[in-house]
Order: C-alpha cells, then structure tokens, then sequence
C-alpha cells in the first residue's frame, strides 16, 4: 500500500498487476464480510457479472431512466457509496443475457455495504438486481446475503491503471472547488 | 410494546452501582453448566423488576454466554446454526478487521478471554463493595457446588474519584450520549434524535427497516435476546498525561488538548457549544450538553476536530444511515485511580465496557472497524480515533485551526484492548429455556 500521505502520488501514473483470484495473498486486509479486493492506482472497485432471468431486457432500460430520475432529483443519493464512477452493460454469450455492473470508488465495498443494500432498498434502485439468476429473495433483510452475491459474481481485476493514481473523488472535488475560487478571486481583481 | 418482565436490565436500565466484577466462565460439560445456571438466573433481574425495586436494591447480575457457550450448555447443532456468522466466529477470529493487531492482539489478552472455551460472563452490579463482597463469597460457594464450573478469570469494578458524577481514568465525562428506545416512555434529550425502533437492539422487535427477520431459532431462545461485544480496555493514564503536558504550556492549554481529542471537555461540555473554554455547568446539565450537530454547526471541525472521539463514534448528521449504527454502552472502570500529581505506577486501570446491539457486524464491528480504525475518515488520510484507535506511533492527529491548523504527529496509543469477547444476553425465559435443555450428549 502507498503511502497515502505522500502529497504528490498523483503525479505518476500507475499500473498495478494484480495475482490471479484478486488478491495480494501477502497483504490480505480483512473486512467485515471476508477478505478486502485490494485498492490500486484506480482506487477501489468491482466488476460484477451475472445472468439476467431470460426475457427481462426491458426492466434493465426501464431501470436506467429511473435510476438517471433518482439522481437528477436528488444529487446525493448515492454519496455514501464514495463513487467516482459506475457503468451498466448488457450483453449476450450464445443468445443468453448477461449483465455487468462496474463501479469505482474510494472505499472497499465492505465498509458501507448495508448502507448501499439501504440506499438499493429505500430509493427503489432495486429492480435490477432482482432481475439476476440466483439474486437472494430475502437482501432487503439479509446484508450477508447480497454481499455474498456480490462476492460470488465480482470477477478481479488482473490489471488497473491511474492517471491520478490513488486520488479520491472528494479530494478531486475539493481541487476543482479550489480552482473555481480562485478564477472567481482573480476575475474579482480585474 | 416491550415485554420488560422478560429483558435482562442491563439493555434498558442503569443502575447506581459504584461497584462490581465481572466472572468469566467455562462449562466443562452441558449438565454443570445448566445445574450453575439453574442456580443463578433466578437472580438476573428483568427491566421490569429493576425499574420497580432499583432504589433498594443493592446488586444487579445479568448473564450472558458465547456461541461456544450455548453449545457446551447443550443447545443442538441446528439451533447455533441460526445465530450470526460473526458470533459463531467470535471476536478473536474478528481481531484484524477489528483493528485488534499488535500490542492488541488477542496473543496479549488476559484473563483467558481469547480462549475458546470461555463460556459464559456474569456480571455483577453492587451498589458498594460490602455488597459486592458478599456477592463474590456467595458466587464462590455456587460455583464450588457444580463440579465442572470453572472461574477462567475475574475483573472487580470500581468507580473512580470524584464519585458525583461517572467519568474515564482520563478524567473524561462518560454516559452523555446513549440513544433512546421507542416504547421505553424516556425522553429523549435535545441532541439525542428521536426514539429509535426496539429491533435496533433488542431481538424480536421491528427495527428501522421493518419487522424482525433472520433471528436465531427456537424464538423462545433469541426473543427479547440481545448481543454484546464486551472491551476491556487499558488507559495509560500516565502517558496521557505526558503527552498534554509535552503539548500543552499551560494547564489550560493542556486542557484544550485533551477535549480536542475527545470533542469534549472533560467536563463533559460539548466543544461545538463551547469552543474556547470549559464551561463545566453546560457539561453536566443533560439537556444541554447534547444539543448541537456537525454539518450546520462545525462543519470543518474547527470546534471539534473531525478525527476526535465523539465525531467518529456518532457522526450525527455527518453520516448516512445513523439509525442503523447506534449502539448501547454499559460498562465501569477498573483499576485504582491514578492521582493527578502521581507518576505512571505501571498498574492495570481502565474501562470495562459492553457495546449492546441487535446486529455485531452492522453495529459494533462498523463503528469498529469504519469510525475508529479507518484512516481515512473524513479523509483524514492518515488519522485513527485518537483514544481508542490501534496506534503504533505513526499517525497523526489535526486541529484544525485559523489561520493554520494543528498536526500533530506520531500520536501514541493512549489506551490498549487486553481482552474482549461477544455474548449473547438471552431474555429472562431464554435464560430458563437454557437451563432445562434436555441433556443430548
């Protein structure tokens, strides 16, 4: 792990090959629901893949405009999650449907996990993962379960790169704060 | 509505206690453990009965039991298979993620808390120490009568001086912040939030998300049943002291020191209400010393650094979810008080604490393993709870300030775990249940 303190890590990019299985077996942390995924130059994150129940393409599109609704209506919604980045696919192996859901973030997915099963379950951004074969019925009452599914369908990274390499997305917010007070200060000046 | 008569005390009522032990048992076969219970939990009053009786009642004993313990007292294969998988697992296998590493390892525990066959706790409230005394002799004489039950180890309990008002060996103010159970009739106080649902900490009760659901089965052993994370936890009193004196000119300045740790002056009075100076009338008046949140009030921690004690232990309004992370703390000091002019004696003191909550892995172990040990809270990047966070030296501590903040680096460990374990504390027909198992072996 890089020390963080360091103030200027961002300004060389990184690549971090990572062992088969997802794991340094040297540097393994422990988190509440097993073993953390390590965090690389491109912060923290997971790809998750699984198959969709066969015919429940439409859900998926009708989700993407609710969950563009949710965010639009109330910006914070997902903040807990401490996101930079979340991208949904869909696409087919032999004429069956599978289902990716990759996100990056700033702190390993144990760490906050049943507020997302939370945030999933209060804002109604449920519907999809309900949609997923072997999805536990019960995950609104049941954290160890959907963070089970995750696990068991999060496929490791072998490789990730940063251009920033181990920057947050708050302190990335904080920057471009910091930028937009200062051009205003100058314009002041004029 | 909350069925008092069948809750252990220790979940809903304290009790004015100055003293008490806690036993640690172990069962060597399922009958002794059951002929010793038998004995005892008649003893082990509900809420119900200490609400009735508190004022002349002069000890309180509450019972509870690890997984391995429930299974040496002969609960079946089946029914333990029903209770979480971090009770089951136990706190020493939780250790790392706990942040309980290095001098807080579990190899360095006392009192063979770490051991598996540690079973069970008794714990005694007295409310002085002729009571407590008579108690101990007449728990001996129980103990000595059911071949096969063995005292692992004991802790005495002593409140330390001034005796008006419950405070740490650090001389911190204590019980200032406990959330308040819908169906209870307390009060909250300003600041508190509103009533919380039972299920947040009690067992068989809806919570903030809705009905009860995953309860460990038969119902009659998890209902009105709770979990407790217990910390024993050492204050190095003498090296807190160095420490504010090595940072502090002034008394006052070292007092300022030691409530930005915490957040609060020792006095209990809230650094939010009372940024510059102590102001001991609002620490101890409840109604006030409470009342204040971050977000609107403190938002860069300019009263309350955002790293100090009380900001990661309750977020407030900083955090999401908070609802679903309270916690109840019970507990005492132990150990002979350190007086304020005396050097480091290199005795054992400190605070022997249950953390209660309906979900160890939701509740405990988050506040644990997020709001101490992440370094990175509040984007500290390099920061720990400063008192009870697992320090090795090379973290730092950040006042923030105007017009320039405070860093202080290579923050020693002010406290050091030396024990811990979960129990399950049953309800009182739980309690009953456990004692008339048909023996299966």
């Amino acid at each position: 792990m890089p020390d963080r303190s360091k103030q200027d890590v961002w300004t060389k990019p990184a690549a971090m090959a990572i062992p088969e299985g997802g794991f340094f077996k040297d540097k393994l942390e422990q988190g509440r629901y097993g073993p953390i995924f390590p965090k690389t130059p491109a912060c923290y994150g997971f790809s998750i893949i699984a198959k969709i129940i066969p015919g429940r393409e439409p859900v998926f599109y009708e989700y993407a405009k609710n969950i563009e609704k949710a965010v639009a209506g109330q910006p914070d919604v997902l903040a807990v999650l401490k996101l930079h980045y979340l991208r949904w696919n869909l696409f087919d192996i032999n004429g069956e449907t599978y289902f990716q859901y990759m996100g990056i973030f700033d702190t390993d997915f144990d760490k906050y996990t049943e507020d997302a099963v939370a945030i999933f379950a209060a804002s109604g951004l449920n519907t999809v993962f309900e949609n997923l074969e072997g999805f536990p019925k019960d995950w609104k009452t049941n954290a160890a379960a959907f963070i089970k599914f995750v696990r068991d369908h999060h496929r490791p990274s072998f490789l990730e790169y940063g251009e920033y390499p181990f920057v947050s997305a708050d302190e990335i917010k904080k920057a471009l704060q910091l930028k937009a007070a200062f051009s205003n200060m100058l314009d002041q000046m004029q | 509505m909350l069925e008092n008569e069948d809750i252990q005390h220790i979940l809903l009522a304290r009790t004015p206690a100055l003293t008490g032990r806690y036993e640690f048992l172990s069962f060597r076969n399922a009958a002794c453990g059951r002929a010793w219970l038998s004995a005892i939990c008649e003893k082990a009053q509900s809420v119900a009965e200490v609400m009735a009786s508190v004022e002349k009642d002069k000890r309180w004993v509450t019972l509870a039991f690890t997984w391995n313990g429930l299974r040496a007292l002969g609960v079946d294969e089946g029914s333990l298979a029903t209770f979480p998988e971090e009770f089951k697992q136990g706190m020493v296998a939780r250790a790392e993620m706990l942040g309980d590493t290095g001098r807080n390892h579990p190899d360095n525990w006392v009192g063979g808390l770490a051991r598996s066959d540690l079973h069970a706790i008794a714990i005694l409230f007295a409310r002085d120490a002729t009571e407590r005394s008579r108690c101990q002799v007449e728990h001996a004489n129980l103990v000595a009568r059911c071949e096969g039950v063995e005292v692992l180890s004991t802790l005495d309990l002593e409140a330390t001086p001034p005796f008006d008002y419950a405070h740490d060996h650090f001389g911190y103010r204590d019980r200032l912040s406990q959330p308040v159970i819908e169906g209870t009739g307390e009060v909250p106080t300003p600041g508190t939030g509103a009533p919380l649902k039972p299920g947040e900490f009690i067992l068989g009760y809806p919570d903030e998300d809705g009905p009860p659901a995953n309860l460990p089965q038969p119902e009659i052993l998890s209902r009105n049943g709770s979990y407790m994370a217990y910390r024993r936890l050492e204050e190095h009193v003498g090296k807190f002291r160095d420490f504010l004196r090595e940072h502090g000119k002034t008394p006052a300045e070292q007092e300022l020191i030691a409530a930005k740790l915490m957040g609060r002056w020792r006095s209990g009075a809230p650094l939010v209400l009372a940024p510059d100076k102590d102001d001991p009338a609002l620490g101890a008046d409840p109604h006030r010393n409470n009342d204040f949140n971050y977000k609107q009030m403190d938002p860069h921690g300019y009263a309350v650094p955002l790293g100090s004690h009380i900001r990661r232990m309750n977020p407030r309004d900083t955090a999401h979810n908070m609802n679903r992370r309270r916690m109840i703390r019970r507990g005492a000091t132990y150990g002979p008080h350190l007086p304020e002019d005396a050097p480091e004696d290199g005795v054992e003191r400190g605070i022997a604490a249950f953390v209660i909550c309906a979900s160890l892995i939701r509740q405990f172990e988050f506040a644990q393993n997020v709001w101490t040990n992440d370094r990175n809270f509040h984007e500290l990047g390099n920061e720990r709870d400063p008192i009870i966070g697992t320090h090795d030296g090379t973290l730092e501590f950040k006042i923030p300030k105007r017009p320039i903040r405070k860093k202080i680096t290579g923050l020693p460990a002010f406290t050091t775990v030396k024990g811990g374990a979960y129990f399950f504390l049953p309800g009182i027909k739980a309690l009953r249940h456990l004692a008339t198992l048909n023996d299966v072996r």
